[in-house]
Formats: C-alpha cells, sequence, structure tokens
C-alpha cells in the first residue's frame, strides 16, 4: 500500500513537471476563441484596423531616408515577395549581437545599419507600421523557429520566465495558458496565448500594438513591474511563445478583444 | 501615409445596388477620458462623413464620441452611371480627409 | 520572492478596483428619451420595420459592429429620410445620424459602436412620408481581464 501510494506521488509530481506544452493536436490561435462578430472584422481586409497599419507601412517601404537616402525597397525591392516568411522566422539569431533579434529589432537594425537613419521608437507608428506591413506578408505561412545551439539557451531563458510564478498575483504565465485556456478569468476567455497575428489590433487598446505590449499588459495583469520596451526578457519570451507555437499559421495583422 | 480604406467595386450594371465599405484612421478620442494626472483628455472626433456621386451627395453620416476608433462605415448606393465616387470626412481641430474612387457602370 | 508591504497591496487593490469601475455619469433613458424627441419632435414613433443587429454579448465594449436595416423600398415616393442610432446608458445618448434617399438602393448601414456598459441601443428611422420607426436591441458588454495603465 505505501509503494502504491508513493509510486502515485511520483507520477503525479512527473505529470505536473511535465504538463507544459500543448499538445499539437490541441493547439488553438486566440481567434478560435472570439466571437463570430471579431473573427469577421479580421477577416475582411477592409474592415480589419490594422490593415490601415500596414498600407502605411507599405508607403514606408518606399520612402527614402536617412544619410543613405535609401528605403527598404531600395535594397530589398517589392516587400510583398521578399518579405513574404520573414515574420514568421523571428525572433531569429542575429551573430552581430550573439543573441536572437526580433523583428522590430530587425527593423531598427537595417535603419541603423544600412539606411543610417535613427532607429524608430518601439511602439512608434512608423515601427508599428513597417513591422505590420512586413508581418502581413507572411499570412497564411506556418512559424518556423530554428532551435540550435546558438538559441537553446535563449529558449530556455524564455520557458523560464513562462513558467516562473511573478508579481502580486504570484502567477507564472503557464497557469492560464497552458493548464487553464478556454477557461474565463473575469467574463473573458484565456487564450493559450500563441502569438500568432501580431502586430494586432487589439479593440482594448483600440491601436495596433506589438507583442511586447501585449506582454507588458499581461505583467501589469498580475501586478508585477513590466519590463521595458526591448528588453532581452521579452524577445526571450517571444522566442519561447513563436517555438512554442511552432507549426501554427500566422495570421497578421490579426484582432483581438 | 494611408489614411483611409475605401472598398468600391469597379465596375456595376446601372440600377445595381452596390455596397460601398469605409475604413479611416482616427483616435476619435471622446472627451470623457482622464489623463494619469487626472486631466480631461479633450474630445477630438470625426464629426461628418458625406459621400457624393459624381458631385450630387447620396449618403451623409454625423457621427458622435460613440463611434468606435478608426470609424468602419458600410452603405450602399445605386450604380446610376460611370464617374466618381467623392469621400469627405471632417472634425474636431480642422480634421479634413478626401479620397476618391472611380466607377464604370455599364 | 519579496515580501509586499500592506500598503503596497492595498494601492495595488485599489489601483485594480478603479480601472474597472470607473465610469462617467452620463445618459440615463430619460436623457436618451430627451434626445429622441430632439429628433422626432411630438410625432408618434412606431416600433416596427427597423432591425438592428448587435451581437447578444460584446467581448469589448470599444468596438460593438452594428448594423440598421429599415424595410423599405427606397423609391423616390416611399424611403427612408434618415436613421438615428441612441443609447441608454453612454455618457451621452446619441451614436450617429444617416441621411439616406432613393438613391441609397437599400437602407442599410453598418458601423462599429462603443458601448460603456450592458444596455439597450435604439434606432429611430424617419421616413419619407414623415412617419417615425423604431427597434431597439440588448448587448452584454465584458471587460478585458487584464487592462493596461495609460
Amino acid at each position: 500500500m505505501r509503494r502504491l501510494a508513493s509510486a502515485l506521488v511520483i507520477l503525479a509530481v512527473a505529470a505536473a513537471a511535465f504538463a507544459g506544452e500543448i499538445p499539437r493536436a490541441e493547439r488553438r490561435s486566440g481567434y478560435d476563441l472570439m466571437s463570430p462578430e471579431t473573427r469577421a472584422m479580421q477577416d475582411d481586409d477592409t474592415a480589419n484596423p490594422g490593415m490601415l497599419s500596414v498600407l502605411e507601412g507599405s508607403a514606408l517601404w518606399s520612402r527614402k531616408a536617412g544619410g543613405a537616402g535609401r528605403s527598404c525597397a531600395d535594397c530589398h525591392g517589392d516587400g510583398r515577395a521578399s518579405m513574404k516568411g520573414v515574420a514568421a522566422r523571428h525572433p531569429s539569431f542575429d551573430a552581430a549581437r550573439g543573441r536572437p533579434v526580433s523583428l522590430e529589432q530587425r527593423i531598427n537594425a537595417c535603419r541603423v545599419e544600412r539606411q543610417q537613419a535613427p532607429a524608430l521608437a518601439y511602439e512608434s507608428r512608423e515601427l508599428l507600421a513597417l513591422t505590420a506591413f512586413v508581418a502581413r506578408q507572411s499570412r497564411g505561412l506556418p512559424i518556423d523557429i530554428a532551435i540550435d545551439a546558438r538559441t537553446q539557451p535563449f529558449l530556455d531563458a524564455g520557458r523560464a520566465l513562462w513558467e516562473r510564478r511573478q508579481g502580486q498575483l504570484n502567477l507564472a504565465c503557464r497557469q492560464c495558458h497552458d493548464d487553464n485556456w478556454g477557461r474565463r478569468l473575469a467574463g473573458s476567455v484565456i487564450p493559450q496565448a500563441h502569438p500568432t497575428g501580431y502586430p494586432l489590433y487589439r479593440l482594448e487598446w483600440q491601436a495596433l500594438g506589438s507583442l511586447q505590449r501585449r506582454f507588458r499588459n499581461c505583467l501589469i495583469g498580475v501586478r508585477s513591474e513590466p519590463y521595458e520596451y526591448g528588453d532581452p526578457a521579452l524577445v526571450d519570451l517571444e522566442l519561447y511563445l513563436m517555438w512554442r507555437a511552432r507549426g501554427m499559421l500566422m495570421d497578421a495583422p490579426a484582432v483581438r478583444p | 501615409m494611408a489614411e483611409a480604406l475605401i472598398s468600391v467595386p469597379s465596375r456595376a450594371r446601372r440600377g445595381e445596388i452596390i455596397e460601398i465599405k469605409t475604413l479611416i484612421s482616427h483616435p476619435m478620442e471622446t472627451g470623457y477620458r482622464r489623463s494619469q494626472v487626472g486631466a480631461r483628455i479633450p474630445r477630438d472626433i470625426i464629426r461628418l462623413f458625406v459621400c457624393t456621386y459624381n458631385g450630387t451627395e447620396v449618403f451623409r453620416a454625423e457621427l458622435h464620441p460613440a463611434i468606435a476608433a478608426n470609424p468602419f462605415i458600410t452603405f450602399s448606393t445605386v450604380a446610376t452611371e460611370s464617374g466618381t465616387l467623392a469621400f469627405h470626412w471632417t472634425g474636431d481641430n480642422g480634421f479634413s480627409v478626401k479620397e476618391t474612387a472611380e466607377i464604370r457602370v455599364d | 520572492m519579496h515580501r509586499t508591504s500592506r500598503r503596497d497591496f492595498l494601492r495595488a487593490a485599489t489601483g485594480l478596483a478603479v480601472l474597472v469601475t470607473v465610469r462617467p455619469a452620463g445618459a440615463t433613458p430619460a436623457t436618451m428619451q430627451d434626445a429622441i424627441r430632439a429628433v422626432v419632435g411630438t410625432a408618434r414613433v412606431t416600433k416596427g420595420r427597423v432591425k438592428l443587429e448587435l451581437p447578444p454579448l460584446s467581448e469589448n465594449g470599444n468596438a460593438v459592429p452594428l448594423t440598421v436595416l429599415v424595410e423599405s423600398a427606397m423609391t423616390d415616393a416611399e424611403h427612408v429620410r434618415a436613421i438615428h442610432v441612441f443609447t441608454e446608458k453612454n455618457p451621452q445618448p446619441d451614436v450617429v445620424g444617416v441621411r439616406l434617399g432613393p438613391r441609397a438602393g437599400r437602407a442599410r448601414v453598418s458601423t462599429r459602436i462603443r458601448l460603456a456598459d450592458t444596455q439597450t441601443v435604439i434606432a429611430i428611422a424617419e421616413l419619407s412620408d414623415g412617419s417615425f420607426w423604431s427597434g431597439e436591441a440588448a448587448v452584454v458588454v465584458t471587460l478585458a481581464a487584464c487592462l493596461e495603465e495609460t
């Protein structure tokens, strides 16, 4: 009897330790948990306010900038072709920086190094527009994050952040988004938190925003001091979430409540 | 800079009822929100949207703060003749945006 | 894990409560009736012919899709001249006033509106013969769980 009890305890502990990833067959985008009306808003490019940013980004793509007097188009040509799949592969490893960088950071690296223009501020209209334009070109493509010896430590750091209890409410991301997705928190359905649609138009913001903005909302939600925009911890977390969502299809710019 | 997105069929049959969808970038600040220090953020909204068809007004909407940010308005009109559909949004602080779309009516 | 002082906890808890419950004093069903009267005058409003399409439950009151349809042939002789939409619990009752005519083809308009709370939305249609018709729909409005401190 005692052996059975201890065996059960070991089994329970083991189950808790591996109660991490949602099985592939059960992965659901936040899109599936939304009302039909909000889904319709996302599906219609003439009703989706995120598309206003995409159009703006398309115009910025062709605008010359900086000391080099170059536009994105001068190097990358037609973004609708050359940027296909790029957002689905970010964050990606940047050899010069020795760590993965987000799409926003990649765009700013180009601005500073290739265009000799100042970096665009996080959450600025221009950076959101360019990110939205680039991300739009990955719509319908599966998330494809490469994990190798170089990126593994950052993936592990992101996973550690996901699993760590924090804030005055002492909650870990995992507790809501892995263990309790589909249930309701204060009237809203908890999604699995797959970042397939970023940057997205959040009805709560009444504006388009980045994944980092959403992270900061969650951190404030558990009454934790949020990391600043651009903090490596947020990029590590983004890397982990994109890897966790691997194979799911991108749908940027998404609409979410 | 894209301020507005218009969806109008480029061609229609005479007498056909066509649907027009418009989406414009604007925060529609209600005037009821307060900043972190308690100061009221002043109202700043689009107040009027007018659509003309070859110069004749076919649709008008007076907007109030209860219209959601980035106003989306869908309406219909009868395709009477080929020409230009013109759209004009006006509002607080001198806001004024004009867009046009061509339609061919057979 | 650091220790949270009771004062910090109360401040945080109060902050959370303020974010959730703040709602400016505003429209009531009475002020909505005043706004309707401003449009209709002393004429009678008949319930019917006006259909309001609104989701019964809205995930976020910031952008609730709304469609108003009015039964009308939209001819020169008989058409909808105007549609006015009102709410009973927003800070002010007017939402939008739309001017149509026979060139519309059909009396059907869609937009997205803000709803401050669970409430009823009313649409009044003015016909070319001077008559007024109305329709209404009720919406339950929920808030996002994790708000932003902005």
